[in-house]
């Protein structure tokens, strides 16, 4: 009966958990022992921020039901490993007596960058990472009568929007010219930070925290920009990015960079340990990905992957074309493919953007070739498999274009926009391409068929 | 987490709210008053009434919308009073169910009185002549604040979902259908000496359809009379089905529907209170069927005497079968548990373990309908935003980790889960081909 122990209960250890279990029906009963110190069963991540806006209960984002873990067997441990005695096979814990498994997956997630700021230190000054900071963050709401948040990134936004919720004035500084423009090409960085002031968000771009300020007993009194503007502020939000969270892990035999090395088979330097996730850092990646990748998606596919290799065959972890998704307070967010911040030859891109400033579509396509080679939506959604299957087929841009409209994933009775779109696009690049496909479900489907038999 | 139960700070809002609150209260006032006889009806005291609740619904609205971006408005849903079971929804659960209870068994203490009206009764008896030249009943009375709060509330409603067409579409017809055929047309046919008749009410929702006196009523009537029955029948065999070949259950269920709308725009705020376990799904699994055949065969027994005149179909008498049908399921659980626990189990109660009509469309749906719910690849992230404001209690996001498209009994399509969705995740879609193939095709795995 191998025992398999996965230290981290976050949407890679718990994928991996659910598809051992599934993937191994067949073998000897496998052990499975899911270790996390920070609650007790799975929850959401990425939906922290709608239980502070009272959108849900601390319930609501919990994916499975509390019934779901007895019934498959995965066994799961509140508590904090320690150490790990990688030889013997052994994970310490502090009072509890240690638990040897056979194999072991390493999925411990991220933490918050803090860097060397002086102040990080004092009370009201947290990251947005895990239950933990959302119940410091609840616990100085009362008092907050002005927060603000550093970094422009995907945490940032959604704290921001948090704390507008409860009518509690934010200030956000971003070092960049444009609210995330390190990866959003600059016409849709710039129709963010227009809409982040629509909330009434006060958005000092090109602007960074220098220094946090002690009230003298401990906690914030206020901040300091680089450009030595002073703000009275109660709460100080830390959103510089994320980290592996390894420091447990640094000093043994493990061998790690920023995160923990692994192979393409996501194995680490010691045999039978593993590592997926926030936490992984990948030796040699894909061309044209990172090796650390801390998103939702690429931790579910690690977990599968890894299942796969401990109960099937040995798997390469391959995730496949690059696809991501956001929502910027009421802006939707999607991106498939390659959309890099600055798009120079040997890409090219077309944007049209909708008269109201809240919708737009980017279409990067290779400029010799002309073949598609990513989207970037705001405020419109697109079908996942249609833009995947198109990259994958190094579809033409005017082949697109013209079947555009299969890949409109709004909801029904929505603005047809590919009239307008096609029409600019006609005439940028003096085409005249026509319009051929409806976006009816049946169209679509008749595209994948006809796709998969050209494969 | 308790701490973050515990320290709540609910959004805080313009002082101008509280004064249109504050002027519908009055409406509702009104009514009380009149209903404990402390004024004396009148129509200047309904039109106040009414005036005062609208003005008051709408400004509200207004007031609460146009001040914010277009987008979905659910902050603080989980905190207010009104909306997460405290002692706010507990009042007006109360307030409801002892209106039904009285609308439905003590007619009297409202004022309804054969030999003429007083009180809250009385208070409408102005707009009953108006209408249709007769005294007004409890009937009425419930029927015109029932369409005037699918009407204010849907008004609320378009305006919160303003960025979203499906929306704004499926709330203007649903409205339409409670104002012009549920509720106006009726009453004008009964001005014109015709017999009372919603034609978009069909058995076995509506459960009198089939009633001996209900058909001596329609075949009084000659060829229009005939017209309703036929039309009726139709109804149940032919345009009903077909529609939920087309488009699913969600023509009826969330853009026809009286109960429905009702759920839809007055119900809106307490959607998410919906129970999502599998206990649940079972729960209504068993009591919406057995409520279905319990339909049938009070139907079958009464359409039995009505042809033989035995009273009786296998010693069960049909006619304390019809009217154990009419106590339990017509009253009790369509109307008191259904609306009156809507601040308590959400709104849909009724129409997800009681309605016989859903559970019918439910198995077509199921069955042989092209509507599904459809998801987008893998851009779940089980946040759970879909299956908390589903109102049918559909445990959404189960299928949407797993890129599974949807197809349950039970969707009445409202389109929520896909507007709230901060993804982009689902699509509410009709087509022809692969259906099962793709409801059961877990499509969010990688390795073949
Ligand atoms: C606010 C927020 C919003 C986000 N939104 C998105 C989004 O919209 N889309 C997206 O793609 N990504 C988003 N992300 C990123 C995404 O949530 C992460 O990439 C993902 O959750 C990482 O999953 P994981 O399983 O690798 O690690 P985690 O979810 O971090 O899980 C690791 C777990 O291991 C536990 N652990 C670590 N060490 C130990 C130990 N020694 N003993 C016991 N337990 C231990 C940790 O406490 C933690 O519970 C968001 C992140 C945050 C914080
Ligand atoms: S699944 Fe979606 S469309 Fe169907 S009832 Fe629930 S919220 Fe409405
Ligand atoms: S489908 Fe959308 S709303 Fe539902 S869990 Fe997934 S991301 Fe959240």
């Amino acid at each position: 009966m191998p025992h398999i122990a996965i230290i981290g209960n976050g949407i890679a250890g718990i994928t991996a958990a659910r598809f051992i279990r599934k993937l191994s029906a067949s073998l000897p009963e496998h052990q499975i022992s899911v270790i996390s110190s920070e609650s007790e069963f799975f929850f959401s991540r990425t939906a922290l921020m709608y239980v502070y806006m009272g959108h849900m209960r601390w319930k609501d984002i919990q994916p499975y039901e509390t019934g779901f873990w007895e019934k498959n067997r995965i066994n799961l441990i509140y508590n904090t490993v320690q150490e790990i005695d990688f030889k013997e096979k052994r994970l310490k814990f502090n009072q509890d007596p240690p638990l040897s498994y056979d194999k072991l997956i390493l999925a411990t997630g991220s933490k918050s960058n803090t860097f060397d700021l002086p102040g990080r230190h004092l009370a009201g000054v947290t990251g947005l990472y895990s239950k933990q900071d959302l119940e410091r963050i609840e616990s100085l709401s009362p008092k907050i009568k002005k927060a603000v948040i550093t970094g422009g990134g995907l945490i940032g936004i959604e704290l921001a929007e948090m704390f507008h919720s409860r009518n509690i004035p934010v200030t956000m500084l971003v070092r960049e010219t444009d609210y995330w423009s390190s990866v959003l090409p600059p016409e849709e960085a710039k129709m963010i930070s227009g809409h982040i002031r629509e909330h009434h968000i006060d958005l000092k771009l090109e602007t960074q925290l220098k220094s946090i300020t002690d009230d003298g007993q401990g906690s914030v009194a206020g901040i300091i920009t680089d450009r030595n503007e002073e703000i009275a502020c109660e709460f100080v939000g830390l959103t510089i990015g994320v980290r592996p969270n390894i420091d447990f892990l640094r000093s043994g035999p493990l061998e790690c960079d920023k995160g923990i090395l692994v192979n393409e088979y996501l194995e680490t330097n010691i045999p039978d340990v593993y590592a997926i996730g926030d936490c992984a850092q990948i030796r040699t990646p894909n061309s044209g990905r990172k090796n650390i990748e801390a998103v939702w998606y690429t931790g579910r596919i690690m977990g599968e992957t890894v299942a796969h290799t401990l109960c099937r065959r040995k798997t390469m972890y391959n995730p496949g074309i690059w696809y991501n998704s956001a929502k910027f307070f009421d802006i939707e967010y999607q991106v498939y493919g390659l959309v890099p911040a600055q798009i120079k030859s040997p890409l090219n891109s077309f944007y049209w953007e909708d008269p109201n400033g809240k919708k737009s579509v980017r279409l990067i396509y290779d400029d010799e070739s002309r073949i598609i080679k990513g989207f970037n939506l705001m405020g419109i959604r697109f079908r996942h498999e249609v833009c995947e299957r198109w990259i994958q087929l190094e579809t033409k841009l005017d082949e697109v274009i013209a079947n555009i409209r299969l890949a409109f994933f709004d909801p029904e009775f929505f603005k047809d926009i590919a009239p307008e779109l096609i029409q600019q696009y006609n005439r940028e690049q003096g085409k005249n391409i026509a319009l051929r496909s409806t976006n009816s479900l049946n169209a679509v489907l008749q595209f994948f068929k006809q796709s998969k038999s050209n494969t | 987490m308790k701490s973050i139960q515990n320290n709540l700070t609910p959004p805080i809002y313009s002082s101008r709210l509280y004064y249109f609150m504050f002027a519908g209260f009055m409406g509702l006032l009104i009514l009380l008053l009149s209903t404990l006889h402390v004024i004396t009806p009148g129509a200047l005291w309904l039109v106040i009434s009414l005036g005062l609740i609208s003005a008051g619904v709408i400004r509200f609205s207004w007031e609460l919308y146009s001040t914010r971006p277009e987008g979905i408005k659910n902050n603080g849903v989980w905190f207010e009073a009104i909306s997460s079971r405290k002692y706010a929804a507990w009042i007006l659960a109360i307030v409801l169910t002892s209106f039904y209870c009285l609308l439905y068994w003590w007619p009297e203490y409202l004022g309804f009185s054969e030999k003429g009206n007083h009180g809250l009764i009385a208070l409408f008896d102005p707009l009953s002549y108006l209408l249709k030249n007769q005294a007004a009943s409890q009937w009425f009375v419930y029927g015109v604040l029932y369409t005037l709060a699918i009407l204010l509330f849907g008004i609320k409603f378009i305006w919160k979902y303003r960025h979203n067409r499906y929306q704004l579409v499926r709330t203007v017809s649903v409205v339409f259908f409670q104002l012009a055929f549920a509720f106006l047309l009726p009453e004008f046919m009964l001005r014109m000496n015709l017999p009372y008749n919603d034609f978009k009410n069909m058995w076995p929702l509506n459960y009198y359809f089939f009633d001996g006196w209900h058909l001596q009523e329609l075949m009084n009537h000659g060829r229009i009379g005939w017209f309703m029955l036929l039309f009726g029948v139709m109804m149940i065999i032919l345009i009903s089905p077909v529609l939920t070949y087309f488009y699913g259950k969600r023509w009826y269920c969330s853009w026809v529907c009286g109960c429905g709308g009702l759920a839809e725009t007055a119900g809106d705020s307490f959607r998410h209170l919906s129970d999502k376990s599998l206990r649940a799904w079972k729960i209504e699994r068993f009591l919406i069927y057995t409520v279905l055949l319990f339909a049938i065969i009070m139907t079958a027994g009464i359409l039995y005497t009505y042809k033989t005149g035995q009273s009786s179909l296998l010693g069960l008498s049909t006619a304390s079968m019809r009217s154990v049908y009419g106590f339990v399921i017509g009253s009790m659980f369509s109307g008191v548990i259904g609306v009156g626990f809507y601040p308590l189990m959400g709104t849909r109660v009724w129409c997800r373990f009681g309605c016989p009509m859903a559970a019918i469309l439910g198995i077509q749906q199921r069955l042989f309908s092209r509507f599904r719910i459809t998801t987008n690849g893998g851009q779940c992230i089980s946040c759970g935003n879909c299956s908390t404001y589903c109102e049918m209690g559909i445990d959404v996001r189960a299928y949407a980790q797993r890129g599974q498209n949807i197809v349950r009994a039970s969707c009445v399509g409202c389109g929520i889960c896909a507007a709230v969705c901060p993804r982009g995740v689902l699509k509410l879609e009709n087509g022809s081909v692969d259906l099962h193939e793709r409801t059961n095709l877990i499509r969010n795995e990688r390795i073949g």
